[in-house]
């Protein structure tokens, strides 16, 4: 029964290739460089798709990365006692909602209000950056990395916390034995004890992101685009799926979604060997817990 | 001289206690969309929460009212669906892992089950679509079923593992001793000690795939009307919201709230089972 793990994998691979033979023969590596989806003229090019889940993942790991690791920290270090174990309550709690629920917010609060407060703002003061030029219309990149990034917190505040937890306490002594402040020790004798776990729960909330579906389709604006500005709808491989993977009327169509899904499922596996590479180093079986 | 010491010291101290600030904001920062999203929940879904909303039909298109019944049975038979399948299967995995096998191969499974668990959820919908419904082309309820438990068996495989080796070696000696089997040690004795964690473990696969909505999409598909057989497309509730979270009708809108309100709920009311389950044992069990 064990070894289910390994017919998963191999389904997977089989599935998705086979699915996508055609596409592959047809388009080749073209597929991943062009930048045409048209399912009438079947063209079909995943790059805006790439492009789009790429760029999201970056905006949710720039807010995430800080705010999840400084949550851990202060989970572990920093903050009083009695009020650890209720954070890490709510935490658990927020890991809970599904997808779908946190999408249905995304559309109807979240995307209202970014849109009449913060989005005029940045693009007020900071509209000469390109990133945050153009008309504003609600659904867009910003909104989508916002919400992958609410979606990740979680798993990256729960995995840095057990391995900042796994850091001996001989370290924070020394640290404090020397003199350090509180800050002082957990920066020197934790937090770069624990750098290479730490990395380990980033590429692993990456993993995550890369592959986060219903809210980022519900709030991304689903139009597939390369533009610089943020506030302009995206598309990504996971919602492309999610959108037209019903709605594919052509044998070669199908295919391409097939290959969509190809793509996506190599990235995925590649950042996830990696992440789980860099949190075995560490060999903590407690941060493996964690992501589950 | 003496007064740069102490100036540089009230410095860090003061360094120190704004990282504290900070950290304690970002922790605030991390559980705000909690907050938000139960509030609004609450008031956009509480309203819609009723007796119609249990016992009804979608009503047809156009029309006011109506309720969610046939979606939320039909996300109980999907759990069913893929607990059939996916609980044995995780279970008798993790006992493996734990019980037999050598360690060098069990570690590759353990690694590959922790790499299976990042892969997207919509993966496994494209799989079982390319699997299933093309084959017998139709979406089906099997479909969805199977997909999700998909999703569960790497899942609970791991948790299963990981409290079967929390189980101390002396049981285990002391059964083999006075002569019991090994699978009989194994099933009265190991699983019987970890059961609770195994329960657990269980639980929160279950709650953890009742909120999913991706795989379901090209799987199970949705129905507005009842399932009358595993081989036809059947509602489920996480769909049903999506459908109507993205419809431009206000009505639909009203109960997709109503929708959200009853699946966290739902999901929200296993994981305080587990932490009732699981009270007076160290966080580490779960």
């Amino acid at each position: 029964m064990a070894s289910a793990v390994v017919v998963l994998v191999i389904l997977i691979g089989l599935e998705l290739w086979n699915g996508s033979s055609l596409a592959i023969k047809k388009f080749g590596f073209h597929f991943l460089t062009t930048s045409t989806w048209d399912p009438v003229a079947e063209q079909f090019g995943a790059l805006p798709f790439i492009y789009g889940t790429l760029v999201s993942s970056a905006i949710a790991l720039v807010i995430a990365v800080p705010l999840g690791i400084a949550t851990a920290a202060y989970l572990t270090e920093l903050a009083p006692l009695w009020i650890r174990q209720p954070l890490v309550s709510l935490i658990e709690m927020l890991a809970a909602i599904p997808s779908v629920i946190l999408g249905l917010w995304g559309i109807f609060v979240m995307v209202p209000w970014l849109r009449n407060y913060p989005f005029p703002f940045l693009k007020h003061y900071f509209g000469w950056i390109p990133l945050f030029t153009g008309p504003i219309y609600g659904p867009c990149m910003f909104a989508g990395g916002i919400i992958i990034a609410i979606m990740i917190l979680p798993i990256i505040t729960s995995v840095s916390r057990e391995i900042l937890r796994s850091v001996p306490n001989l370290q924070r002594e020394a640290a404090y034995a020397l003199g350090a402040t509180r800050w002082e020790a957990t920066r020197i004798a934790v937090l770069s004890y624990a750098k290479k776990g730490l990395y380990g729960a980033v590429i692993l909330g990456l993993g995550r992101a890369l592959g986060e579906t219903l809210a980022v389709t519900m709030v991304i604006g689903n139009t597939p685009q390369i533009v610089a500005s943020l506030f302009k709808p995206g598309y990504t491989l996971a919602s492309v799926l999610a959108n037209e993977f019903t709605e594919a009327t052509t044998d070669i169509y199908l295919e391409a979604l097939f290959e969509i899904g190809l793509v996506l499922f190599g990235i995925t596996i590649l950042v996830n060997l990696l992440a789980q590479l860099l949190l075995r180093t560490i060999a903590t079986a407690s941060a493996t817990r964690a992501v589950q | 001289m003496y007064s740069g010491r102490t100036d540089n010291h009230t410095w860090r101290k003061i360094k120190s206690a704004l990282a504290s600030a900070i950290a304690f904001i970002s922790a605030v920062l991390v559980i705000l969309p909690l907050g938000l999203v139960f509030f609004y929940l609450l008031i956009n879904g509480i309203t819609s929460v009723n007796w119609d909303f249990f016992t009804k039909l979608p009503a047809p298109v156009g029309e006011v009212g109506g309720g969610m019944a046939n979606a939320i049975v039909g996300s109980l038979e999907l759990l069913a669906l893929a607990g059939a399948i996916g609980i044995p299967v995780g279970v008798l995995g993790g006992v493996y892992l734990a019980e037999y096998g050598s360690a060098r191969i069990n570690s590759v499974l353990r690694f590959l089950a922790d790499v299976l668990n990042g892969i997207p959820s919509i993966t496994w919908g494209v799989v079982v679509y390319g699997l299933i419904v093309l084959r017998f082309k139709s979406f089906s309820a099997l479909a969805g079923g199977l997909a999700l438990a998909l999703i569960m068996i790497p899942l609970i495989l791991r948790t299963t593992e990981e409290v079967i080796l929390l189980v101390p070696n002396g049981y285990r000696e002391a059964a083999l001793a006075l002569g019991v089997s090994r699978w009989k040690t194994i099933v009265h004795i190991v699983m019987k000690t970890a059961s609770k964690g195994i329960i657990t473990g269980i639980l929160l696969a279950l709650a953890r795939i009742g909120g999913e909505t991706a795989p379901l999409l090209f799987t199970a598909f949705g129905n507005r009307f009842w399932n009358h057989s595993l081989r036809e497309p059947i509602a489920a509730l996480p769909l049903q919201i999506f459908t109507y979270a993205i419809s431009p009708y206000d009505d639909w809108h009203r109960q997709a709230w109503a929708g959200a309100l009853v699946l966290v709920t739902g999901i929200f009311c296993v994981n305080i089972l587990v932490r009732f389950l699981t009270r007076g044992r160290g966080p580490s069990i779960v």
